[in-house]
């Protein structure tokens, strides 16, 4: 008997780094997980590993539809969504007087829109059942800013806004929605920066080290679980200690 | 007063906590039944479920009034 026995989780951007961790922690937990990433094979790749019941799922969570529908079926097959982890996350780094605005827009779309698309997608069921849990994974970028990320800075710094007001609006329905902010964690997405960041980024880390896929996860499995009955709207900083030194 | 009527009222009576006398056709969700907006969301999710209709939102935002949701569900229902 583990602490989320039987429930049903979401975990978008599931087939690598963060998302694969909290898809692993989450399922050791007991949870029934979905897996959802772009590409089908990569999520079922994950989902056919777990500890419990997993399935892969393919969807842009950029697509309100798509959204919508990964929502249904998740519920046809796995049971209803008491947990959704919005991991799914992308960047297209530049200074700003270089940034596309395809840069900009496909940022907003999938890290932003997302939450949206897929917060959305579970509210009412959520709200009917009187319990849920929403976790969005946001960056410790969102809180500070970084050079060369003013669109991937702004799309995390919208999660924060946005989970605070629909931990406000859901409430009193027993949802409770919190924001985990990883620093520099080792993913394919950081392995991504020039080194040169990488060696800053480092230097300003108290704990001496970067973190690891498994430190955020095992926060998520604690949002997600009964120890966090009474918190919402929380952002939970995961950095090392990295945004005390400012 | 038809079954249906009947049902809507019962639905609103304890979706929103409140004693079935003050159901009145003419009461509003808001202003007299002190329903907030994510109760009123709720209040159509219930009707949907009872009555098996799908009522789009911008149908549900013209629903004020108990008199309005007693018509809306009589017009709509198979």
């Amino acid at each position: 008997m583990t602490e989320l026995d039987g429930q049903v989780a979401i975990v978008s951007g599931a087939s690598r780094g963060i998302g694969e961790a909290i898809a692993r922690s989450l399922s050791e937990a007991g949870c029934s997980v979905a897996c959802v990433a772009r590409d089908a094979a990569r999520a079922a790749a994950v989902a056919d590993t777990l500890e419990s019941e997993g399935r892969g799922y393919a969807c842009d969570v950029s697509d309100p539809a798509a959204c919508a529908d990964l929502v249904a079926a998740v519920d046809g097959e796995l049971g209803p969504v008491d947990i959704l982890v919005n991991n799914a996350g992308i960047t297209r780094d530049n200074v700003l007087v270089r940034l596309k605005d395809e840069d900009w827009q496909t940022v907003m779309d999938t890290n932003l829109r997302g939450a949206f698309n897929t917060t959305r997608a579970v509210a009412r069921g959520m709200m009917k059942r009187r319990a849920g849990r929403i976790i969005n994974i946001a960056s410790v970028v969102g809180l500070t800013g970084n050079r060369g990320q003013a669109n991937y800075a702004a799309s995390k710094a919208g999660l924060v806004g946005f989970s605070k007001s629909v931990a406000l609006e859901l409430a009193s329905r027993g949802v409770l929605v919190n924001v985990v902010a990883p620093g520099f964690i080792e993913t394919d997405m950081t392995s991504d920066l020039p080194e040169e960041a990488r060696v800053a980024l480092f230097e300003r880390i108290p704990l001496g080290r970067l973190g690891r896929p498994e430190d955020v996860a095992g926060v998520v499995r604690f949002l997600a679980g009964p120890a966090a009955a009474y918190m919402t709207g929380q952002v939970l900083v995961v950095d090392g200690g990295m945004v005390m030194n400012g | 007063m038809s079954d249906a009527a009947a049902k809507v009222r019962e639905i609103i009576a304890n979706e929103l906590g409140v004693e079935i006398e003050k159901v009145t056709d003419a009461a509003s969700f808001v202003e007299d039944l002190g329903a907030d907006s994510l109760d009123t969301v709720e209040l159509v999710m219930a009707f949907e479920e009872e009555f098996s209709v799908e009522i789009p939102d911008e149908d549900a935002e013209k629903m004020q009034t108990v008199g309005d949701a007693i018509r809306y569900l009589a017009e709509h229902q198979d």
